[in-house]
C-alpha cells in the first residue's frame, strides 16, 4: 500500500497530458505503472500518452495472466530463486533507469534516491524507502 | 472472505485511487513550474529506489546475495546495448 504511494505523484506528474472526458481519463489512468510511465518519458518529467497507453496495454494481460498462472501454478517451477528470476526485477528497473540518466541532475537524483533507499531499507517498513527517495525530487523544485 | 483477499481488495482499491488522482482531478491542466521541474527528477529518483530495494532488499534487512550478480550482468548488458 504504501509501496503504491508512488502512484499518486506520479498520477499528478502526468495529469497534464490525460485530456477527455473524466470517464476516460479514469480508465486511461489506470494503464499507469513504472514500466510505462518509465517508457513514455519525453523529458522533464513529461510523458507522451501514446506510449503510456500502448505500453500500458501490452503489458496488462501479461501482469494479470502472469500474476494468475503465478497463483494457480506457480509451485511448478519450485523457487524462483533457484531460477535466478529474482534478479529479473531489478534488471529490469536498472534498465528503464538507464534511459532516464539524461543529465547530472538526474544523475544526482538517481544516486541521491538509491542512497536514501539503501540506507532506508534495513530500519523502515518496505515501501519507505521508495516513497522517501522518490521526495528527492522535492530538490528539484526551485531551479531547473 | 479471507484476509489475504481483503488486503487485496482495499490496496487494490486505494492504487487505483492513487493513479487517477492526477489525471481525473487535474486532466489536462499544466502544472505550475516548480512542479515541473520537481517532477523530472522523480523518474530517476524512483527508478534508482526500485532497483536498490529489488536487487538487495529482504524483510527490513540489507540482504547480498545472487540477484547482485544478475543486476551486475544486466548493468553490463545495459552498457554494451545487448542484444
Amino acid at each position: 500500500m504504501l509501496l503504491n504511494l508512488r502512484y499518486l505523484a506520479i498520477s499528478v506528474a502526468i495529469a497534464p497530458a490525460f485530456t477527455g472526458s473524466r470517464l476516460r481519463r479514469l480508465v486511461e489512468s489506470q494503464l499507469i505503472v513504472d514500466e510505462s510511465w518509465a517508457v513514455s518519458q519525453i523529458g522533464g518529467g513529461r510523458i507522451d500518452r501514446r506510449v503510456l497507453i500502448g505500453a500500458g496495454l501490452v503489458l496488462y494481460p501479461f501482469w494479470v495472466g502472469g500474476t494468475a498462472v503465478g497463483a494457480l501454478a506457480g509451485d511448478v517451477l519450485g523457487d524462483p530463486k533457484r531460477l535466478g528470476l529474482d534478479a529479473a526485477l531489478p534488471g529490469l528497473f536498472l534498465a528503464l533507469l538507464a534511459t532516464q540518466v539524461v543529465n547530472r541532475r538526474a544523475l544526482l537524483a538517481a544516486a541521491a534516491g538509491g542512497a536514501i533507499a539503501l540506507v532506508l531499507l534495513p530500519v523502515t517498513p518496505a515501501g519507505v524507502p521508495v516513497i522517501a527517495a522518490g521526495a528527492v525530487c522535492l530538490a528539484g523544485l526551485r531551479r531547473r | 472472505m479471507s484476509a489475504t483477499w481483503t488486503v487485496v481488495l482495499v490496496v487494490g482499491a486505494f492504487t487505483i485511487a492513487f493513479k487517477s488522482a492526477g489525471p481525473v482531478l487535474l486532466g489536462g491542466r499544466e502544472l505550475p513550474q516548480p512542479m515541473v521541474n520537481a517532477f523530472g527528477l522523480l523518474a530517476p529518483s524512483l527508478l534508482a529506489a526500485l532497483v536498490v530495494t529489488q536487487a538487495v532488499g529482504g524483510k527490513e534487512a540489507i540482504v547480498l546475495d545472487t540477484r547482485l550478480v544478475g543486476v551486475g550482468v544486466a548493468a553490463v548488458a545495459i552498457r554494451v546495448r545487448a542484444p
